[in-house]
């Protein structure tokens, strides 16, 4: 048995953000333990922009964001084992964990961080019928194949579900040469990002096919195809509208699910949504045990989980140091719900990505389709930008590039015109990276000839 | 002396087990890329029925009554899973408790010990999960459950250490003879062999007819089932059947030796042309949640973690059709639908003795049955999985999340003869938890490239053209 003060489970953004909060309010013995073998949690596979524009007010790719606290946990010397599965916690925080390094290993914590993030829902959770072939996948496992393993789960495919994964996944697929068919989502409106569904659907011009929904799949050894359905109020699909798709492959992105096994062993109460019941103080109902991020509840942003875990953290090193927990505390924050579609058929409404405030602009047409006003926009930077969305549009391409058998992620530095954007991704598959380099660097200078230079948004070594 | 069976399920595979006792050459034929892949031992209820169901002197009860009395030492010497856990037959009208007397009966008929009824009320002490409604209960202390697929692979492995050989991917496309030899032509070539076993499940009729006997056929009846997480597993301790029809035995809400819940199965006969749509419906799948909670009306949806269909092999003849063919030496085992996995051992030591006293073969003094499997690692005390890591460190490194299944198990499974994604997943329960693959599934791929010196590209789910991978990146954008 090995004693700690306080074990952090997970190194993903909560898991990190927890044990750096708790550092810096006085807790000396830190220990964090992380089944994969990098730090990141799943940020490392989301090779995408949009991250950090609350917290860190730029706008960050996945690996970029853990990467800045990855840095900071090497810099402040927080212990970090990787490659280590906790296999149980107790109520008196024993902490069991398995690794090839250490075999089978117990702890004892006088407080623990939970912070082990969320899974997928997967095909039986929802019901679909029909065979049970090769080519169902969840959006996240066909994103780590694509982006961490250079290999692609399909050609022609169909997405159930329009969270952000899904969407994010249905232009990555579309950039790679894959034909996304189709984005079938249940529910009357996305679940997804207005942007995201602007960035990663109309920019490809992927329909959107809103209450509607696969009700079963073809195929006994792969997917040959899919039917779908419109339903009606009480979300059944309705037979007339049954309509078939052939495609080799149906992506999931139906929702996630807290993964709290682990919490359940120790006693930690569950609360309606699945995720660990916690106070404002992210304490849970088993003195010491705090919990933070996805684990506690599904957050759309990264940029909140890290606010959350630094609350944690912060509560942790209180309980450790027999503090009182008190302050105000961490309210779970929920992005804007999107609003109501326009009224006004002259009438575009969309969400400035220039900084982090978000205002949602209405641009106004006249007859002849070019601009006649805009509205909403809190500052001139976001009226250049509408109107250059509307007449030449940018886009920051994120993809990976070779490097031995592995794949590193990269972006453009800047923007590059949307029309240009496949001819950078051809040329990106030319490029094979050698050496170790440091994220920001230039693995290929002037994109296509956009004048824009292509950086590493990761450290690449070993 | 060779002998061929045809179907690497759980019937072929303990026959096979069952010959290398004695000096004969033994070949399995399987179609599908994995023993006990393609039919119905993957995908059954898993139940050792106690044996009152079938009619007395059938097939049926003979086998079914001495199977499941030989399961529990078959099940110890191959490392398969199994429990004996009791069985239960809930009636919910006066009428139904009627019929459950004429089980009962059935049951001390076919020598079964260890049957009682009681009131519903008593059986709600055992059982607090049933419903309400339930005036009386049949129960059966014997009924036990077993998981049907490691059974099978299993007696495989032990038959192959022991000397049978196993094509699998091997599809027999005819049946002919030369010099007084079967000659079975298949999709990897020519196999010669002196006898042949039929243990071709639901295609066993075309199988016969192949060798000129059409003296059955076999009528494939679907069932689908619901697999629940272990987080519900501990509902019910015994498996809850109702009244049966004469469609079957109706649907079960059983723990299974893994610690799920599964409920199922519907009964719904295909046509010929069909035998291998193992689709799930949406009726199938309302039939068997109704049927199920009118049994354990606790059960929630919630906790669905898959849902998934078999084949049962239901002969004209509504019995085991097991022995001597009109063809000389050709051995049928067909129709071996319930209670087919309870009878299987028993079944096995029959058509094994066909042969072996047809042909008076010695026992060979070498054999032995043994097979032991790497234990999970949940299922290891600490200090011994501790020292397994020490050892070999593969067994440190954690590969499915929701079973714990680590890299040195998935390993041994390859070695074991697994060559895709199912056959590891049914070897070591990788994928088979709540996340259902979602995150070791990538990694289970890369393992078994990385074992086998495939590329990625080539690893399949099931063989087939069941193929992961469309393509390396790089080759799809010109």
């Amino acid at each position: 048995m090995v004693n700690v003060d306080l074990i952090v489970i997970g190194a993903g953004p909560a898991g990190m953000g927890a044990a750096l909060a708790a550092k810096k309010h006085g807790v000396k013995d830190i220990l964090i333990l992380e089944r994969a073998d990098k730090a990141g949690g799943i940020l490392p596979q989301c090779i995408h922009n949009g991250f950090g524009l609350h917290y860190f007010k730029q706008e960050l790719t996945g690996p970029e964001y853990a990467l800045r606290f990855a840095r900071q946990i090497k810099e402040k010397q927080i212990n970090i084992k990787l490659s280590t599965m906790v296999t149980g916690i107790t109520a008196d925080k024993i902490v069991t964990a398995i690794s090839k390094a250490d075999g089978l290993i117990k702890y004892r914590a006088k407080a623990i961080v939970l912070a082990m993030g969320c899974r997928e829902r997967a095909r039986g959770a929802i019901r679909i019928p029909g065979g049970r072939p090769a080519g169902v996948i969840t959006a996240g496992a066909a994103q780590r194949f694509t982006n961490m393993e250079g290999l692609m789960p399909g050609k022609e495919v169909v997405i159930l579900g329009s969270g952000d994964i899904g969407l994010i996944m249905a232009r990555r697929l579309t950039l790679e040469g894959s034909k996304v068919k189709a984005v079938c989502e249940i529910m009357p409106q996305s679940g997804g990002l207005q942007r995201n569904i602007s960035q990663c659907l109309n920019d490809f011009d992927i329909p959107l096919m809103l209450s509607t929904t696969v009700c079963e799949i073809h195929g006994s050894e792969r997917v040959t195809g899919v039917t779908i359905a419109r339903v009606d109020d009480n979300l059944n699909p309705i037979e007339e509208t049954r309509q078939y798709i052939p495609c080799d492959t149906l992506m999931l992105s139906v929702g996630l699910i807290p993964e709290n096994e682990l919490s359940q062993g120790a006693g930690v109460s569950l609360a309606a949504n699945g995720g660990a019941a916690t106070d404002k103080y992210m304490h849970t109902n088993v003195p010491g045990i705090f919990a933070a991020g996805n684990v506690a509840h599904v957050h759309d942003l990264v940029d909140f989980v890290t606010e959350e875990a630094e609350e944690a953290g912060k509560n942790a090193a209180k309980f450790i140091l027999n503090k009182k927990l008190d302050g105000k505390g961490y309210a779970f924050r929920e992005k804007k719900t999107p609003s109501s579609a326009p009224l006004d058929p002259n009438e575009k409404r969309l969400i400035c990505i220039v900084c982090p405030v978000g205002c949602e602009m209405s641009v106004y047409f006249d007859e002849g389709g070019n601009i006649a006003s805009i509205k909403n926009n809190r500052c001139k930077r976001g009226l250049a930008w509408a109107k250059e969305e509307f007449t030449a549009p940018k886009r920051v391409l994120t993809s990976t590039v070779r490097r031995g058998n592995k794949w590193v992620p990269v972006k453009t530095k800047g923007a590059i015109p949307k029309a240009l954007l496949f001819d950078a991704m051809s040329a990106l598959k030319k490029i094979s990276l050698t050496g170790n380099a440091t994220v920001g660097t230039v693995v290929a200078p002037n994109i296509a000839g956009t004048g824009v230079d292509v950086v590493l948004t990761d450290d690449v070594e070993q | 002396m060779k002998v061929a069976i045809i179907g690497g399920g759980v019937i072929g595979a303990l026959t096979a087990l069952e010959l290398t006792r004695y000096e004969c050459d033994t070949v399995i034929l399987e179609k599908a890329s994995d023993v006990s892949a393609g039919g119905a031992s993957k995908a059954n209820s898993g139940i050792v029925h106690a044996g009152f169901d079938a009619t007395p002197g059938t097939n049926k009860a003979v086998f079914n009554a001495r199977g499941s009395a030989m399961m529990p030492q078959v099940c110890q010497q191959l490392d398969a899973r199994y429990k004996r856990n009791g069985s239960m037959v809930l009636a919910f009208s006066k009428r139904e408790s009627a019929g459950q007397q004429k089980l009962l009966n059935q049951g001390l008929a076919n020598g079964v010990e260890g049957l009682s009824i009681i009131t519903g009320d008593e059986a709600r002490e055992i059982e607090p999960a049933l419903s309400k409604e339930v005036i009386s209960v049949l129960w059966a202390k014997t009924g036990g459950i077993v998981c049907p697929y490691s059974l099978a692979m299993n007696a495989a492995a032990s038959a192959k250490k022991n000397g049978a050989q196993v094509m699998t991917n091997t599809e027999v496309i005819g049946i002919g003879k030369a010099d007084g030899a079967f000659v079975i032509a298949t999709t990897q070539g020519e196999v010669e062999a002196d006898y042949v076993i039929n243990a071709a499940g639901v295609h066993a009729d075309k199988i016969a007819n192949m060798a000129g006997d059409d003296s059955f056929s076999i009528i494939p009846r679907r069932g689908e089932y619901m697999l629940f997480d272990k987080k519900i597993g501990g509902l019910v301790s015994h498996t809850i059947f109702q009244m049966p029809s004469e469609r079957g035995k109706g649907v079960l809400v059983t723990p299974t030796v893994d610690g799920n819940l599964l409920t199922g199965p519907n009964a719904q006969d295909l046509s010929g042309t069909n035998k291998e749509d193992v689709a799930t419906t949406s009726q199938g799948q309302d039939y068997v949640w109704a049927s199920a909670r009118r049994a354990v009306p606790g059960l929630t949806r919630g906790e669905l973690i898959t849902s998934f269909a078999g084949m049962r092999a239901v002969s004209n003849t509504d019995d085991f059709i097991l022995g001597f063919s009109t063809v000389p030496r050709f051995i049928n085992a067909a129709g071996i639908q319930s209670p087919g996995l309870s009878a299987s051992p028993a079944i096995a030591k029959h058509l094994a003795s066909l042969v072996a006293s047809a042909e008076q073969l010695p026992e060979r003094a070498r054999f032995d049955p043994l097979f032991t499997s790497i234990p999970h690692a949940m299922e290891m005390s600490e200090a011994e999985l501790h020292a397994l890591i020490a050892q070999n460190p593969a067994f440190g490194n954690i590969i499915c999340r929701c079973e714990t299944v680590t890299e040195g198990h998935i390993l041994h499974a390859i070695q074991d003869g697994a060559t895709d994604i199912d056959g590891v997943k049914y070897r070591t329960r990788a994928g088979m938890g709540r996340c259902q693959g979602g995150f070791c599934m990538p990694r289970v791929l890369e393992i078994i490239a990385l074992a086998t010196g495939q590329n990625y590209t080539s690893i399949s789910k099931k063989g087939g053209g069941s193929y992961i991978l469309t393509a390396e990146r790089g080759a799809t954008v010109g």
